[in-house]
């Protein structure tokens, strides 16, 4: 659908997808709002940022419409991020499991070597 | 790929659609990309934008996972109270709904772009200008509340875990800064728009091009809201 004259939508489309953003930016605050805790508070947040995120990006910045070629040079190369969150993840909680028991030694030894010592 | 190609009424090549169409884009002897070269190099620097964002929100996931001091509530940090109870992250809220409503504000000025509609082009693209001026301004407020009543630095704060003022400044930092620079960008372009230099140019494509930068800061705050504020 990409003309020489560019991108052409009808003015109703974007008048949608905006009102659209509004509900769902809405709905995450809710979420918060409403203190809702655990799994249901993260995949509802998750849920909120991608439908903003995949409206933002397939109409108002026209993704939808253009050839394949672009769409998949685009937003192939950020998937590898998946990756990347995996190994900062495991990392992460290694480092949290070795400060818990390192720093954790570090405050209680000398309490309990005291507590010895009488 | 002479036997998939069809002639459309206008006696140009007709390009083939889906996947038969990315392999004979990038194998054929030609421009792989068939959009203005301006727009095809914008999505290249977003990507890489992409990218940089993506290693501050990780860098923040990392040092929150990994941190065994309990991280301060967002929710709290960020309430702010007009007079009765506080009401949580009110002022993130007010930020990403003036947000949203400068993306729909550009969307309609790409629009009226290519209706060759200068006044309306020039006229939207100044408000999705003076909106991101607006959310740079609650932005400075978010800042000097944090930095001056709450006692908030990059290397510590009384509410709980230290790394929680770096990744803040430098994230919204970060984000702050877009916006400010596409600000100014809208605005060169808005003048341009209004004294007619693309109507002598033959084409409105720059502000798409224009659009497609104000929509992904737009976009990142989408990832900055759920991950920092709401998470």
């Amino acid at each position: 659908m990409s003309t020489a004259e560019g991108q052409q939508h009808p003015i109703s489309i974007y008048l949608w997808i905006w009102g659209l953003l509004f509900v769902f930016s809405a709905f995450s605050y809710a979420v918060d709002y409403f203190q809702l805790q655990g799994y249901l508070r993260w995949s509802l947040i998750l849920l909120f940022m991608f439908l903003k995120a995949g409206f933002i990006v397939a109409i108002f910045m026209h993704m939808a419409w253009e050839r394949l070629a672009l769409i998949t040079a685009i937003l192939g190369p950020p998937v590898v991020l998946l990756v990347f969150i995996g190994l900062m993840v495991s990392e992460g909680e290694y480092t949290e499991g070795n400060r818990l028991e390192v720093f954790a030694q570090q405050i209680f030894v000398p309490a309990e070597h005291g507590a010895t010592n009488h | 790929m002479a036997q998939d190609a069809a002639l459309t009424s206008s006696g140009e090549v007709a390009l083939p659609a889906g996947l038969k169409g990315v392999a004979g884009d990038w194998s054929a002897d030609k421009q792989t990309f068939i959009v203005p070269w301006g727009k095809a190099m914008m999505w290249i620097f977003l990507l890489s934008d992409t990218f940089i964002f993506s290693c501050f929100l990780l860098s923040y996931m990392k040092v929150r996972i990994s941190t065994p001091v309990p991280w301060p509530n967002p929710s709290e940090v960020f309430a702010l109270s007009f007079g009765g109870d506080p009401i949580p992250l009110i002022l993130i809220a007010i930020m990403t709904f003036v947000l949203i409503t400068s993306s729909g504000t550009m969307a309609m000025a790409v629009n009226f772009g290519y209706r060759r509609d200068r006044a309306k082009t020039a006229l939207l693209m100044l408000a999705t200008a003076l909106l991101g001026a607006t959310f740079v301004g609650m932005q400075a407020f978010e800042w000097t509340k944090l930095i001056v009543d709450e006692g908030v630095r990059p290397w510590a704060n009384p509410m709980g875990a230290p790394q929680f003022g770096s990744s803040f400044f430098m994230i919204t930092g970060f984000h702050g800064l877009h916006v400010s620079a596409g600000v100014i960008y809208l605005l060169v372009v808005a003048w341009r728009v209004w004294s007619g230099f693309y109507d002598r140019k033959g084409t409105y494509e720059t502000v798409e091009v224009a659009g497609l930068y104000w929509h992904f800061v737009d976009l990142v705050w989408v990832f900055i809201f759920a991950f920092f504020y709401l998470w």
